[in-house]
């Protein structure tokens, strides 16, 4: 396995910026996710790294090799896309062995390679099946067993999940993910579903717009959003973003009677980044919100939903934002229902609506 | 608005049954949802009380009137789709407009002219309200659908998917805003859809279908605290409930192939095994814990996180809050709640209470 770097890389469709330049290295056995909203630019960076699309310009370093105008079956990595790609009308060992027989491989290291790739995959028992008799969650598994039998520099994944039932997609991304911790290949997989890029990333590369927003652990994009943008789209609910005023240690919701002492740790750079006060966002995600009688932030309660082992409550803090709270199920709020809640002062995050970054905290000593 | 009933509702295909013998009511004001995979019956059901398929046996009933020799234009009731089906080259405005100026009703432009521009206010469109609707993002588009079906005033709406067109963020704002909208205007919907979050979000009851046939029809802490056989268990929450074999030993529940063994729940008094149903949310990890296990995977989601525990060859999903590091083979003690066990029997039934 190796370690992929782009360096610079862009791609311009005429002059639509599909990737604007871009730096990123993968550690040999990482895997990284590539994550965004459709158009966002993701897509088109696995297709580069593939070969599947060329660089308007930039280098592209697998290993130590520069491939960035080779051929893709000179780049020696293997694909797996989101529809199947399997042969209709051959069995799934035909299948899985094709690749290997292009090669040229013997017969005795494709059975070999074969029988350790279905264990692995638990699919020895379908071997002898045509694709057309298999499940979507089987085949995937065996367009999985394909990819896997070549045992390629690098893995890029692109959606591999999408089409599948929900429920098939939970069972098939916990496999994957543990195939890779098995296998320790380096992989770059890209999704639009955050839940999938937090479950199994090592590291989530947040792209829109064509640029990367955030590349970080799902710790770093999910507890300390680069900006406004990755804050929104991790997380279900998305972070709470509230447009407020700050000054002097207390920010405050316009309009409202709703105000929020600044916790010790942020003063300073809130003070220096505003130049003293102006307007501010609050973040806070739906977790970090309880439900308190004498909290100093309130609402009106909107809806209400059950989401299983918890509810989330949907609170009008003013005429225009509504925030989330995960709040105990047991508990019933009618609509109209005025609420007072607090932030937990560890959770709370603060971003600057001129440039939509994040304010970062004072590195506590 | 009005309730609606269905009775004994059949209706066959020429190699399938589509619907057989369903039978709910829909309270006035309520928000029922129909839930269930592909092909269980949810949009026949639909289509059937709009008047758009005809059903074999069985009768449809607004406020206890029949309505099965009614066309779908005299039953008055409005349907939003999946894909909405907007007039492109018309005006927001026009669109609302359209059902008010059809021959049926013909309303006059000033009374139009107040309905409109209160639906789009409620809507929060108003600021579209003079855009030709395909130049609108697909969020927009949806909730022009959803002006144009509640500007009517209809007996019942009639929503097939109306979400699922729509990307992730936009789906969640817009079920929120929904349930508000029926909640304060208090009308009669029948909404369909298969994603399970959606349904237990929105509804007053749900209705779980599967091959054509009703599973179950409850709240939603119903469905999701008393699932009524291992369909319905596994439909809804997320992750998936963990289902086990357990065979009972000694007025306890072994759980097969695993060091797993559990007192057995008052209401699982059966003299046979079982299939036990724990929500992973009901697996604490905990250093005090009264069983061992080693880690599999982790899967942090940021609010929570999903660890999968192996005991000899069985695998228990735990959620647990927060962000959790464990590695895979760290050794982990959890509990179990023993009062939030789901007792099935081996053919997926639950236990019920002698």
């Amino acid at each position: 396995m190796a370690t992929i770097e782009l360096q610079q890389v862009e791609k311009k469709f005429g002059d639509l910026h599909a990737v604007q330049p871009m730096d990123l290295t993968i550690q040999d056995g990482e895997f990284v996710v590539l994550l965004g909203p459709s158009g966002c630019g993701k897509t088109t960076t696995l297709r580069m790294i593939s070969g599947l699309e060329t660089v308007t310009s930039g280098t592209i370093m697998l290993g130590d090799r520069n491939v960035t105008w080779l051929h893709p079956s000179e780049r020696d990595v293997a694909f797996v896309f989101q529809f199947y790609a399997l042969y209709p009308h051959i069995t799934a060992r035909e299948n899985i062995s094709f690749p290997l027989r292009a090669q040229g491989e013997s017969r005795d290291v494709i059975d070999q390679r074969i029988k350790e790739v279905a264990a692995l995959l638990r699919i020895e028992h379908l071997l002898n099946q045509r694709p057309g008799n298999l499940s979507g969650g089987d085949q995937q598994r065996v367009a999985l067993a394909r990819a896997l039998v070549r045992r390629p520099e690098a893995f890029l994944m692109d959606e591999p999940l999408g089409a599948l039932d929900a429920d098939f997609r939970e069972t098939m991304r916990a496999e994957i993910k543990q195939l890779h911790i098995d296998q320790h290949a380096t992989t770059v997989y890209v999704t639009h579903d955050q839940i999938e890029a937090m479950a199994m990333g090592d590291r989530i590369v947040v792209m829109s717009d064509a640029v990367v927003q955030q590349a970080g652990t799902p710790h770093d994009v999910y507890f300390d959003p680069a900006n406004l943008f990755v804050a929104r789209f991790i997380g279900s609910p998305g972070m709470n973003l509230v447009t407020a005023v700050y000054s002097q240690g207390v920010v405050s919701i316009p309009g409202t009677e709703n105000r929020y002492s600044v916790p010790d740790g942020w003063q300073s750079s809130i003070d220096e980044t505003l130049h003293g006060e102006g307007q501010i966002i609050l973040g806070f995600r739906p977790e970090a919100a309880q439900v308190k009688a004498d909290g100093p932030l309130a609402g009106e309660v909107y809806a209400t939903e059950l989401q299983g082992a918890y509810s989330v409550l949907h609170v009008n803090v003013n005429t225009d934002d509504i925030v989330h709270i995960r709040t105990d199920r047991q508990i019933d709020y009618p609509i109209g229902t005025t609420v007072h809640f607090d932030i937990d002062s560890q959770m709370v995050r603060f971003f600057d609506p001129s440039t939509e970054a994040g304010i970062e905290r004072e590195v506590s000593q | 608005m009005s309730n609606l009933k269905l009775n004994n509702v059949t209706k066959e295909y020429p190699d399938v049954t589509a619907l057989k013998d369903v039978t709910f009511n829909v309270q006035d004001g309520e928000f029922f949802v129909l839930l269930g995979p592909t092909g269980a019956g949810k949009t026949t059901t639909l289509r059937v009380v709009a008047g758009l398929t005809k059903q074999d046996e069985g009768t449809v009933l607004f406020d206890e009137q029949e309505v099965d020799e009614y066309p779908p234009a005299e039953r008055d009731v409005a349907l939003v789709f999946q894909q909405y089906s907007l007039y492109p080259t018309m005006s927001v405005y026009d669109n609302l407009a359209f059902p008010l100026r059809s021959p049926m009703r013909k309303l006059p432009e000033d009374q139009i002219k107040t309905k409109v521009n209160s639906v789009a206010e409620t809507l929060r469109i108003e600021h579209l309200i003079d855009r030709k609707t395909a130049h609108l993002s697909g969020g927009e588009m949806q909730r022009v659908s959803i002006g144009r079906a509640i500007v009517r005033e209809p007996r019942i709406f009639l929503m097939d998917e109306p979400l699922s067109n729509l990307d992730f963020k936009l789906r969640e704002a817009l079920r929120v805003e929904l349930q508000h909208l029926q909640k304060t205007q208090g009308s009669t919907t029948l909404f369909v859809t298969h994603d399970q979050i959606e349904a237990l979000t929105t509804a007053d009851r749900i209705a779980v279908l599967n091959r054509g046939q009703i599973i179950q029809i409850g709240t939603p802490e119903d469905i999701y605290d008393r699932p009524a056989t291992t369909f319905v268990a596994q439909l809804v929450g997320s992750p998936r409930i963990n289902l086990v074999k357990s065979v009972r030993q000694d007025g306890s529940l072994q759980i097969e192939k695993s060091d797993l063994s559990l007192p057995i729940p008052p209401d699982c008094e059966t003299p046979q095994d079982v299939l036990l149903g724990i929500r992973p949310e009901h697996v604490n990890i905990d250093p005090d814990g009264e069983f061992a296990g080693q880690v599999a995977l982790t899967e942090p989601l940021g609010v929570e996180t999903v660890v999968h525990i192996r005991s000899q060859d069985q695998t228990i999903v735990s959620l647990v809050p927060g962000l959790m590091n464990l590695g895979k083979g760290d050794e982990v003690k959890f509990n179990v709640l023993h009062d939030r066990l789901h007792c099935f029997d081996l053919d997926g039934n639950r236990v019920k209470l002698q």
